[in-house]
C-alpha cells in the first residue's frame, strides 16, 4: 500500500498492465521519453521500449484511428488524448468505428482500446483546457464512459478499462489529479496524502466497470455525481447541514441503476450534479432515470446542479463551476420542499 | 489592369450531351516508365507517381520492366475473378431492382483493382477494402451464397443484419469489416501495420479509398502515421474519376497526382493503369516486397473509371456523358486481359463465352441457395433479439430491459 496522488495511480496502473501483458501499449502525445504532460506515463518508455510507449503526432483522429488498427491486431492500446478538449477529431472514429466494430461485424471484429482524457475546469485553462464532454460519448451505444474521483478508483479502473474487450474512454478529473478539490476555490489546495483513497495497493486490483459507488451514506437526500463534484458534494452536505447520502456513479455507461434506485427510493430526495454543461448533459439522463425508477417515493422535485451552457469562461471561472456554496445553496432548497 | 484572387472551381471536360474529353489524363506508353529497386530511395523514385505505369501496349502486348512473372494459369485465373465479379454484381444489380435487395454497388470496369492487388498478396496480410472492392472477398473465398446473404440480410447474414448490402467482412481470410464511412479504414490498416511491425510479424497491411474520400482528414492521418513510423502497408487510392456526380478535381485531381500525396512525407507513390492487371499486380508486389522487406508504406493511384452508377441510388446520366466510359482511354480491364490472353494463345472468345456461362450458371444457383436462407420480405427471417448483442461483449441490463420490451411489444414475452 502506498500513499498515491491520481497521476502516480494512473501510472501504476499502465506499469502494472504493461508488465503483465506484453499486448499492453501506451499511445499519445508526449507520453513517451517525456512521460505525458501530466507525468502520467513518466519513465514507462524508460522501462518498457519506445515500442510499447509510443509518441504520437499531433492527429487525434490519426491516434484513435491506428489505436484501433493496433487493436483489430490483438494489441490493448492505452491511448492517451492531451486534454479533452481536444479529443473531436477522433471522434468520428469513436462514433463510427471504435464503438461499433463488434456490432456491424456480429462479433467477429472489435479493438479493445482505452482512451484516457484529462477533462473538467478550475486549473485556469479557459474555453479549450477544460471541458467536460463526457454525455457526448455516454450517448453512443457501443463504448464505455468512465470519470474517476480518486487514486484508488483511478488505478482499478483504469485497469477494468484497458482488460475490457469493449472501447472505454476514461475521464479524468485534471482539478483533482494532485488532491482533492472542495469547491472552495478560496481554500488552499490539499494532496491526497491524507485522503483514504489515496491510499493505493501498489499491486494489481480491479475495480468493477459498471458499479457506482456509495461514498457517504446518509437519509435526508441523495446527491448523484461523478468526477470532481463528488468532493465538492461532501463538502457542501457538510456545509448545509444535511444527512446526505453521496453516489460517485464512477461508471456512466453502463449506469449502475440499482445503487442509485435503492438510495433514493430510500431518502425521497434527488440532487443530480455535474460540471459539464446542462442541457442534453449526461445529468438529464439521471434525473429521467430516477423520475422513471423512484417516482412515487419522491418527496420533492430532482434537483439539478452543473455548468451554465456557455463555453467555459476563463475569467468567469468560478462563477461557472458548480462550486460549493452553490451546492449547499441546492441542497438547502431541497431540503425545504415540504 | 492588377491581378486579383478569383476562387476557381473545378470543372469536368464534359457533363451530359458533352463530347467525353480525356485529355487531361497523363498517359505514359506501355512499357515506357523504369521499374527501380524496391529498396530504392523514395527521393529517387519521384516520377513513379507523375507518369502511369502500363504493361499492356494497345496491341494487348506485354511490355517493359514491370511485366510480371505471372503464368498462363494464374492469369486466366485472374480473368476469371474478374468476370465472376461481373457477372455477380450484374446478377445483384438486377435483384436490387427487383426490390429483393435494398441496395447495391457495382465494381463495373474497376475488376482488375481487386484482382489484380489482391493476387499481389500473401493469405495472412490484412486488407481493409472500401465498398467497390468485392472482387476481394471474391478471390479470397468468401463465398458467393454469404456475399448474398449479407447483401438479403438474411438468416445465414455473416453481420446478422446490422449492416446494409455489400459491407460484407470475413475475418478467416483477413478482410476487414466494411464501413460506409468512407476512409475510416485507411489509417486503422496503417495501426494494423504498425502492430505487426510491433510484434515482429512480417505480416503487412493495405487499404483502399477512393479519389473522393482522399478529401477525408483520414486519409492524410494514414499518410502521416504511415510515414512517421515507417509502417508496413500499401494504401491505394482508387481513382475512377467520379465521386457521385463530383469529378476528381474537386478532390484537387487537377493539380498533381493522387498518388503524389504522399511525397511530401517520403512515401513512394506509383500511378498505375488501374485497367491493366499486369502492371495493377506488378505495382503492388513491387509496393508489397518493399513493405514486407521493411521498406515502408507505397501510395499507388489506380486509374481506372467507374463503369456503373455510383450505386443504385444514383442515374450517371444525368452527371456525365452517357458514352464517357466508351471513350475512356484505358479501355475495359476484362475485355484487355483477355484479349492479352488471346493473342499469347492461351485463350479464346469461345473458351470465354463457356467459362460465362458457366459462371453465370454459379452465380444463379448462388442465388436460389440465398434465398432459399430467407429475404427481408420472405422467411426464414433472423431474431430480432440480434438487435441487441454484439454492442458490448456481454449485454448490459438496460439493453436487456430494452430488448424484452420490444418482445412484449412484438408480443413473444408475457
Amino acid at each position: 500500500m502506498s500513499q498515491m496522488n491520481m497521476i502516480q495511480a494512473i501510472r501504476s496502473a499502465h506499469d502494472i498492465m504493461l508488465e503483465k501483458d506484453p499486448s499492453v501499449v501506451a499511445f499519445g502525445q508526449d507520453i513517451g521519453y517525456f512521460g505525458g504532460v501530466f507525468r502520467c506515463t513518466d519513465g514507462l518508455q524508460q522501462k518498457y521500449g519506445e515500442h510499447r510507449v509510443i509518441d504520437a503526432p499531433i492527429a487525434e483522429g490519426g491516434i484513435v484511428a491506428t489505436a484501433i488498427g493496433l487493436g483489430i491486431n490483438g494489441l490493448r492500446p492505452v491511448v492517451e488524448i492531451q486534454f479533452a478538449d481536444y479529443i473531436y477529431p477522433g471522434f468520428d472514429q469513436i462514433v463510427s468505428e471504435l464503438s461499433r466494430l463488434r456490432y456491424r461485424s456480429a462479433g467477429d471484429f472489435f479493438a479493445p482500446v482505452t482512451i484516457r482524457t484529462p477533462c473538467g475546469g478550475g486549473i485556469r485553462g479557459g474555453q479549450t483546457h477544460s471541458q467536460s464532454p463526457e454525455g457526448i460519448f455516454t450517448h453512443l451505444s457501443g463504448v464505455k464512459t468512465v470519470m474517476v474521483s480518486n487514486p484508488y478508483d483511478a488505478k482499478g479502473l483504469l485497469i477494468s478499462a484497458i482488460e475490457s474487450n469493449d472501447p472505454v474512454v476514461f475521464f479524468e478529473p485534471k482539478r483533482i489529479y494532485n488532491g482533492p478539490f472542495d469547491g472552495d476555490p478560496d481554500k488552499p489546495a490539499v494532496s491526497w496524502a491524507s485522503h483514504p483513497k489515496g491510499e493505493v495497493p501498489d499491486d494489481y486490483y480491479t475495480v468493477p466497470l459498471g458499479k457506482a459507488e456509495v461514498v457517504e451514506e446518509g437519509e435526508d437526500l441523495t446527491i448523484i455525481t461523478y468526477g470532481t463534484i463528488v468532493h465538492v458534494a461532501q463538502a457542501a452536505a457538510k456545509r448545509a447541514g444535511v444527512d446526505a447520502e453521496i453516489i460517485d456513479v464512477r461508471t456512466l455507461m453502463p449506469l449502475d441503476v440499482d445503487t442509485i434506485r435503492d438510495s433514493v427510493n430510500k431518502t425521497g430526495r434527488a440532487m443530480v450534479a455535474h460540471e459539464a454543461t446542462r442541457f442534453c448533459g449526461y445529468g438529464a439522463e439521471l434525473v429521467a432515470t430516477i423520475q422513471k425508477e423512484c417516482f412515487w417515493h419522491l418527496e420533492a422535485p430532482i434537483s439539478r446542479i452543473t455548468g451554465w451552457d456557455t463555453p467555459y469562461p476563463h475569467a468567469f471561472e468560478w462563477q461557472y463551476f458548480p462550486v460549493q456554496k452553490r451546492l449547499a445553496d441546492g441542497i438547502r432548497k431541497l431540503m425545504e420542499v415540504a | 489592369m492588377t491581378k486579383k484572387p478569383k476562387l476557381h472551381i473545378p470543372q469536368p471536360t464534359a457533363r451530359p450531351g458533352e463530347e467525353p474529353d480525356f485529355s487531361y489524363l497523363n498517359l505514359s506508353e506501355a512499357g515506357a516508365v523504369e521499374r527501380p529497386a524496391t529498396d530504392a530511395r523514395a527521393k529517387s523514385i519521384e516520377f513513379l507517381a507523375e507518369s502511369l505505369v502500363r504493361v499492356l501496349d494497345d496491341d494487348h502486348v506485354a511490355q517493359g520492366p514491370w511485366k510480371p512473372d505471372l503464368d498462363e494459369d494464374t492469369l486466366i485465373e485472374a480473368l476469371r475473378l474478374m468476370v465472376l465479379t461481373r457477372v455477380y454484381d450484374d446478377r445483384m444489380q438486377r435483384v436490387q431492382r427487383q426490390g429483393k435487395i435494398s441496395f447495391y454497388m457495382q465494381a463495373l470496369g474497376e475488376e482488375a483493382v481487386s484482382i489484380g492487388q489482391g493476387l499481389a498478396f500473401g493469405p495472412e496480410d490484412m486488407l481493409f477494402p472500401a465498398y467497390r472492392n468485392q472482387g476481394l472477398y471474391i478471390m479470397r473465398n468468401t463465398g458467393l451464397v454469404d456475399m448474398m446473404c449479407q447483401c438479403l440480410s438474411n438468416s445465414r447474414d455473416m453481420c446478422k443484419g446490422r449492416q446494409m448490402p455489400i459491407f460484407y467482412q470475413n475475418k478467416e481470410n483477413n478482410l476487414f469489416t466494411i464501413s460506409g464511412n468512407l476512409a475510416t479504414q485507411f489509417p486503422q490498416a496503417v495501426g494494423w501495420a504498425m502492430g505487426a511491425a510491433i510484434k515482429g510479424d512480417d505480416h503487412i497491411a493495405a487499404s483502399w479509398l477512393g479519389d473522393g474520400s482522399t478529401a477525408e482528414a483520414d486519409f492524410h492521418y494514414a499518410l502521416t502515421f504511415a510515414s512517421v513510423y515507417h509502417a508496413p502497408v500499401v494504401l491505394n487510392v482508387i481513382n475512377n474519376q467520379w465521386a457521385i456526380s463530383t469529378f476528381q478535381g474537386v478532390a484537387g485531381g487537377e493539380r498533381r497526382s493522387f498518388a503524389a500525396r504522399g511525397l511530401g512525407l517520403g512515401i513512394p507513390g506509383i500511378r498505375v493503369d488501374g485497367n491493366d492487371l499486369l502492371a495493377v499486380y506488378a505495382v503492388t508486389r513491387w509496393a508489397v516486397e518493399r513493405a514486407r522487406s521493411g521498406g515502408g508504406p507505397t501510395l499507388i493511384e489506380l486509374v481506372t473509371y467507374r463503369g456503373g452508377a455510383h450505386s443504385t441510388s444514383d442515374d450517371p446520366t444525368r452527371y456525365r456523358p452517357r458514352n464517357e466510359w466508351a471513350a475512356f482511354p484505358l479501355g475495359d480491364p476484362v475485355e484487355r486481359l483477355k484479349q492479352h490472353l488471346i493473342k499469347n494463345g492461351s485463350w479464346s472468345e469461345d473458351r470465354h463465352a463457356e467459362m460465362e456461362t458457366e459462371l453465370k450458371t454459379t452465380v444463379e444457383a448462388a442465388w436460389k441457395e440465398a434465398v432459399s436462407y430467407g429475404t427481408m420480405t420472405e422467411p426464414p427471417f433472423l431474431d430480432v433479439r440480434l438487435a441487441f448483442e454484439d454492442v458490448f461483449e456481454e449485454m448490459p441490463e438496460h439493453l436487456e430491459k430494452q430488448r424484452d420490451k420490444l418482445l412484449r411489444i412484438r408480443g413473444e414475452l408475457p
